[in-house]
């Protein structure tokens, strides 16, 4: 980020951290987990023990980072090497992308902005301007997006409860203030497992590896009183539900099923994780050492911050999520797409310079799109 | 698991205190190795190391969950001979000393009590019997099992139970998405929840024997023993080492060599298997030299960080089988059957070598 558009930011920043640090929930036993935070333009700072609200308030207030996170995970020491901590357990975590959703909508609010020139343009492979390979992907998120990850959001909160067991009350939900939402499940019997445990109940939300047997195919010689009833629990119901359709249909759906063999199921329960899996980030929930997005903290990518969503349907994360003030600000903004914040529609920008609330500009410069340095008088 | 009955020791003697076992029945190890009445202890303590050796199922004096009279004597005598010889067997492998041996028993003895197991939770109607059964499996594993009332022969046990030993498992039928779960619990049956827990059980009985004190040696075992060293002998299978690279890695160095883009779990997996079969990083790093986002010194530092020598100093190993497979990196052919680390790829088992 260049000097000007640092200063801009980071003075945003710092007064976010003073005027809004009761946004900012610090999770349980939070002596016992490893905080960690990055500057803008700088490295990761990590392996921080925090042992009280003050004490976190004046790392912020000192620092300005730019993303700050805590550890899903509790150790004796925090502070220490990671394998001096002494692991404890950590939370289950879940990172729900919009990216990941691959949404139709995606290539009309995507551009690139290349790394060698620094042209912005539409969504291609290559920098049309001078060619190059070398760019970066730009997306600001639209309604839709959300709305899918919140569609998401609500079929993993739904195998949480009803296949494992994890109460509502033990699952906070929060808008990741980018492109998705993070769910923490704290105090679950579950924090006692390790990566490869968690990998297992990573593939059985995102419904992978599943085989025909488990739904009532067998191999050989089938028959169809061993498929599993419509209205079953867990994967088995749903499943069905959505193969059968409905109970009148299951007899003509399992006798289509028998006729076009095992290998053909295989592929069809294959190609279900696309719909009826939960689209997860695995890697995050099968890390058990994450540093993860501190709740209430803001996003470097955006300017939003982390908000915890009480009401997801109700939640708009284009408003409920922009705590950055409205000041007029000019900047020179680079960017092809339109986007809406604090139920305001900004742009399309044609390199051009323009007098925007704060909150947009900061939106813009966190996205790569803007500059304050750059504008000529 | 305190206070087992005769039954009960019959069916599971590794439950058993050796020493106070033999003194509540009035013998010594050493008549056990001498006593010219006592052959058939011996010969039976044998017969159960080789079967085990074999993998052939131990025929056991216990039928239908109460000795039998085989060998012509009382039922008490009968359990007494089961136990006894179990004890034998332990003494012998210990003084052999061989690992594979005590692993092939302990596995044997393992599936061997999975059956009276598996017998005990299907009485349903017996309440004793299950519950024996079940408490046998918490204190083996610390898995709570409850019957569900609802269905025959079906029991359930927290998903987090289940996780942390189906995990061991690389058939696709124990991934969780393959079960019944509801409400935080995994329903299985006797036979499942039974093969769930067959490597504590085995893990149990091999602590017990690693464990046991050295017992004394005496002339009456020498010839036992060296039947052990023979069976012992029979079982040792060389490996050879291959040069050749699994094709994960093969894909892995292509994609480098053609320029194009590595994702960073396929990096993390070329890294972390050319560390572990002993080439240096001014070895490795040069592989990296044609990614487009190619920097020196960020290759050196992150493989140096993989073997560990700097950061936390943690030696990172190359991911299972599964995990390439999960991160879309696997490319396996036959030639990668049996294997479940992209490792043992080079070290190929040579049959009747």
């Amino acid at each position: 980020m260049l000097k000007q558009d640092l200063q801009l930011v980071d003075t945003a920043f710092k007064k976010y951290y003073f005027e809004h640090f009761d946004l900012i929930s610090i999770p349980n036993r939070a002596s016992e987990r490893e905080f960690g935070y990055q500057k803008f333009n700088g490295g990761m700072n990590r392996h921080i023990s925090i042992k009280s609200n003050e004490e976190l308030r004046l790392m912020l207030i000192t620092n300005i980072p730019s993303d700050v996170y805590c550890s899903n995970a509790y150790y004796s020491f925090p502070n220490l090497p990671m394998s001096e901590k002494d692991w404890k357990g950590a939370d289950l975590i879940f990172d729900i992308d919009a990216k990941d959703l691959h949404l139709d909508c995606r290539q009309d609010h995507t551009c690139i902005k290349c790394i060698s020139c620094n042209e912005v343009s539409a969504l291609q492979s290559t920098c049309p301007s001078c060619k190059s390979v070398k760019i970066e992907i730009k997306s600001l998120t639209c309604k839709n997006c959300i709305n899918g990850a919140k569609e998401e959001v609500s079929k993993l909160k739904k195998i949480l409860d009803d296949d494992l067991g994890i109460k509502n009350e033990k699952i906070q939900v929060y808008f990741s203030g980018n492109e998705g939402f993070h769910v923490h499940v704290t105090d679950s019997p579950y924090q006692l497992l390790g990566s490869r445990e968690r990998n297992e109940l990573v593939d059985y939300i995102m419904f992978r590896g599943a085989i025909p047997e488990t739904f009532g195919m067998k191999k050989s010689q089938p028959t169809k009183s061993s498929f599993v009833e419509i209205d079953a629990k867990g994967w088995g119901g749903r499943v069905s539900k959505h193969i059968f359709g409905s109970k009148l249909k299951r007899s003509k759906v399992i006798t289509e099923i028998i006729s076009n063999g095992y290998s053909v199921f295989q592929q069809r329960l294959d190609s279900l994780k696309e719909t009826i899996g939960v689209k997860i980030d695995p890697n995050v929930t099968i890390d058990i050492h994450r540093i993860f997005r501190l709740p209430g903290s803001l996003n470097s990518k955006s300017g939003m911050s982390k908000v915890f969503c009480e009401n997801i349907d109700k939640f708009n994360a284009f408003r409920d999520s922009c705590f950055i003030d409205d000041e007029n600000t000019t900047v020179l903004a680079n960017c092809p797409n339109q986007f809406t914040l604090k139920d305001k529609k900004f742009g399309p920008y044609k390199n051009e310079k323009v007098t925007i609330p704060k909150y947009a500009a900061i939106y813009l410069i966190c996205k790569g799109l803007a500059n304050t340095t750059l504008i000529q008088n | 698991m305190k206070n087992l009955g005769q039954d009960e020791m019959a069916k599971y003697p590794f439950m058993a205190d050796a020493g106070q076992y033999l003194k509540d029945q009035g013998f010594t190890l050493e008549q056990l190795g001498s006593d010219p009445d006592l052959q058939l202890i011996r010969d039976k303590a044998i017969h159960r190391i080789k079967s085990a050796a074999d993998g052939i199922p131990y025929e056991s004096a216990i039928k239908d969950n109460k000795a039998a009279t085989k060998y012509g004597e009382a039922n008490e005598a009968a359990l007494a001979i089961e136990v006894f010889s179990f004890l034998l067997a332990v003494v012998l492998l210990k003084l052999n000393g061989n690992n594979l041996l005590i692993r092939k028993f302990s596995l044997a003895e393992a599936r061997r009590a999975e059956e009276y197991l598996k017998k005990d939770l299907k009485e349903m109607s017996d309440e004793d019997k299950v519950e024996e059964a079940k408490k046998m499996i918490f204190s083996l594993s610390s898995i709570t099992v409850t019957e569900n009332k609802e269905k025959k022969d079906e029991f359930f046990i927290p998903v987090y139970d289940y996780l942390m030993h189906a995990v061991h498992f690389h058939e696709k039928e124990w991934k969780l998405i393959n079960r019944h779960v509801e409400d935080g619990k995994v329903f299985l049956t006797s036979e499942k929840l039974v093969r769930l827990v067959r490597s504590e059980l085995s893990n149990f009985i091999s602590k017990k024997i690693q464990s046991a004190k050295s017992p004394s040696m005496v002339t009456e075992f020498i010839k036992p023993l060296e039947i052990l060293t023979s069976l012992a002998k029979k079982y040792y299978i060389p490996t050879m080492v291959s040069s050749e690279y699994p094709p994960c890695i093969k894909h892995a160095i292509d994609v480098m060599e053609k320029g194009e883009n590595l994702p960073h779990s396929g990096r993390f997996l070329l890294g972390t298997y050319l560390l572990g079969v002993g080439k240096s990083i001014e070895q490795i790093a040069p592989l990296f030299k044609n990614a487009p986002d190619y920097n020196e010194k960020i290759t050196m530092y992150q493989l140096n960080h993989l073997k560990g020598s700097s950061g936390s100093n943690t030696e990172y190993k190359c991911p299972s089988c599964e995990r390439v497979k999960s991160k879309d990196l696997c490319f396996a052919t036959s030639d990668c059957d049996g294997i479940i680390n992209p490792l043992q790829f080079r070290k190929k088992k040579i049959l009747n070598a």
